[in-house]
């Protein structure tokens, strides 16, 4: 492992200004992603993964979003550079796929000229090169009939190929890192399993890093190596897919695990979660989770727990396990 | 009517032997914008002569993907659009003749995905509950006292709710609120479009413990209509599959679940993800997008991505046969009469 990773983020917090106060959209949090490695950051609603995801390649709208801490991506300072040089780093060194393709195309290009726009700028190349790599990309994605299909509008392809299309656009330029918000949501079951198996079949080949935000416990369990678990705006598990699905340690996860209906569980009364997440403008003095906790006690409700590492790459934060350390 | 009438369902009409609801050949075509002045004109077959039945008590559940026409089936069965044919018999009375449409949904009410979009954004929670009893005759104090109740039963704090406008609860509350209002009327089926889909998973799951309860409580049929096979198999006794306007397969959910018989419900099911990292799906259960339902595929619909297709799911739409008790299957495969050669080995 001397390897430095591809991306590494320490103490990432987002804020966002609005008219009824301060919202503390992502609080704290620290990861990092070696090359070729899958990581996914589960969570529900307003958990603050799909923000965290947007601040790596410094998306978000400042000075509207105050983001504090540091992100480095393939050794660059991602919040120490000139916009200039983030905007060379976009589409090249890291790129994103997004959960409604229909809505990152522009509707107005034909699919193919939109892939050629992002190899041109890029890397210099001329008109026919760029137009004969899109050509390579759509069919690297699967596409039928590619070659009509780089003249095709965006609303002229379903919504798989529009995200197969989103996949190949994210790849144009082979990227280190591919960043994804929720890929498959928007899709029908039968073709979300397509796109994760085309995903994962094309970081087999290319060895990039991939990080996928996901609510789904299913898209987790199938294409991570690692697995971070978000609640209102922290990392409040993270470890090996197999250590946070099959022994989760926050009871958060454990909740969110327990609540998830799994195949044969008929007839079974399901464990659900009381209560709703904070309101991140106003959260609670301690531990997020606390109000909603089965296992709480007294002092979750003042202190707010610290990240505990147990191992190498796995840690939890809650102020019961930092009270047995293992 | 009295008062007291209006605040308990609607009468048990055929006996449990009689379905609550009676489906036959239900169609409805939408026109599509047509391409030219001189193209004929086409539609987009949305549902196409669906027909089931749903049992008094039970829990009907509906799977597909999307253009699959669930939604459409259950928008026709509320009348919310007018089909083009097929009758409905909501417990031997046939809907649109001998049962109003106004009594119709006295006894047939909806929950839709979208809880922000299901209220009036200008009504608060109480006015939003009254409504629908008031309308149907209930007295505006005794409306009110049921709204209480009602908030109560799916577990909210009337206290808190009932002056609230529905941008000030999460989208769990809003959802309960919606049921609440559904249950307003002493339905006896409710028809639960995604009902739960758009919640996370954690409220998700209080919801459908709910909805099990509520069941119970006021006698309830349901049709659940989802597109996730694992809470369609938790929560349903049968399970309707559909593609592309028709029925492709229906019957126990058990026995479906456990050996589907048409290849179009087998995919479905081996595209569930996995929840076992040990266990990831290596092969693609099912290859392309579900073909529009503008001029959809000749004979069989499914042929086109069916890994099984013969000559004969192109010239001829399959018959519906029965593969076990209460289990039916629209595919050739399963038809001797078809011509399919494999056909006689599966029965």
């Amino acid at each position: 492992m001397s390897e430095p990773p591809m991306l590494e983020v320490s103490n990432l917090s987002v804020a966002f200004a609005t008219s009824r106060g301060t919202i503390q959209a992502v609080n704290g949090v620290d990861f990092h992603l070696r090359r070729g490695e899958t990581l996914c950051l589960l969570g529900e609603s307003g958990s603050g993964k799909s923000v965290t995801l947007r601040a790596l390649m410094r998306l978000l709208p400042e000075p509207l979003a105050r983001v504090a801490g540091r992100v480095v991506l393939a050794g660059e300072d991602i919040y120490g550079l000139p916009e200039r040089r983030v905007e060379d780093l976009r589409g090249k060194t890291v790129s994103m796929v997004f959960q409604e393709p229909m809505l990152a195309f522009d509707p107005v290009y034909a699919i193919g000229r939109q892939i050629a726009e992002v190899i041109t700028r890029h890397e210099g190349v001329t008109r026919a090169q760029a137009d004969a790599r899109a050509l390579e990309l759509l069919e690297k994605v699967q596409i039928p009939s590619a070659k009509q299909r780089l003249s095709a509008y965006p609303h002229e392809m379903s919504g798989g190929m529009r995200q197969r299309a989103m996949i190949a656009l994210a790849l144009a330029c082979n990227p280190a890192i591919l960043l994804a918000d929720e890929p498959t949501t928007a899709l029908d079951a039968t073709v979300q399993m397509q796109v994760l198996l085309l995903l994962r079949r094309l970081q087999a080949e290319t060895g990039m890093a991939v990080m996928l935000v996901t609510h789904d416990i299913g898209v987790a369990a199938e294409m991570a190596d690692r697995v971070a678990v978000m609640y209102a705006g922290r990392i409040v598990e993270q470890g090996t897919v197999a250590q946070v699905l099959k022994d989760p340690l926050h009871p958060y996860s454990q909740g969110l695990l327990a609540s998830t209906v799994h195949a044969g569980w008929k007839g079974r009364r399901l464990e659900a979660i009381p209560g709703s997440p904070p309101d991140l403008i106003d959260p609670p003095p301690g531990c997020a989770f606390a109000p909603r906790c089965p296992r709480r006690f007294a002092l979750c409700e003042k202190n707010s727990p610290q990240d505990t590492g147990l191992t190498e790459g796995r840690s939890a934060r809650c102020l019961a396990l930092e009270a047995q350390p293992s | 009517m009295s008062d007291a009438e209006r605040w308990t369902p609607a009468e048990d009409l055929g006996g449990p032997a009689e379905p609550l609801l009676k489906v036959e050949r239900l169609t409805k075509h939408f026109p599509v914008k047509s391409a030219g002045l001189f193209q004929r004109k086409r539609v987009a077959r949305a549902v196409d002569g669906v027909s089931f039945t749903i049992a008094k008590g039970e829990t009907l559940g509906v799977v597909g993907e999307s253009g699959c026409g669930k939604s459409t089936t259950a928008r026709l069965l509320m009348h919310l659009i007018e089909p083009d044919a097929g009758e409905v018999i909501f417990d031997g009375e046939l809907v649109g003749e001998t049962l109003g449409l106004r009594e119709l949904r006295r006894r047939m009410q909806m929950v839709f995905q979208d809880s922000y979009a299901s209220l009036n954004p200008r009504l608060t929670i109480v006015d939003s509950l009254t409504f629908a009893p008031v309308v149907h005759g209930v007295p505006a104090a005794q409306a009110l006292a049921l709204a209480s109740e009602l908030l109560e039963q799916v577990g909210l704090d009337p206290k808190v709710v009932l002056g609230r406008y529905p941008h000030e609860l999460s989208g769990g509350q809003r959802q309960r609120v919606n049921i609440a209002r559904a249950l307003a009327l002493k339905p006896r089926l409710v028809i639960l479009d995604e009902a739960v889909s758009a919640l996370d998973k954690s409220v998700e799951a209080q919801v459908l413990n709910l909805l099990v309860e509520l069941k119970q409580r006021f006698d309830l049929t349901y049709m659940f209509i989802s597109h996730d096979l694992n809470v369609v198999h938790y929560i349903a006794d049968r399970a309707m599959v559909m593609y592309l306007g028709k029925i492709a397969e229906l019957g126990p959910v058990e026995a479906i679940y456990a050996a589907p018989r048409h290849p179009y419900t087998r995919a479905l099911l081996a595209a569930r993800l996995s929840t076992d990292p040990q266990a990831r799906t290596y092969a693609v259960a099912l290859e392309g997008d579900p073909p529009n339902p503008i001029d959809p595929p000749s004979g069989c619909r499914f042929r086109t991505r069916c890994p099984l297709a013969a000559e004969v799911c192109a010239a001829q739409e399959p018959a519906t046969v029965e593969v076990g008790p209460g289990h039916s299957v629209a595919c050739h495969l399963y038809d001797p009469a078809s011509g399919n050669r494999e056909a006689q080995a599966n029965v």
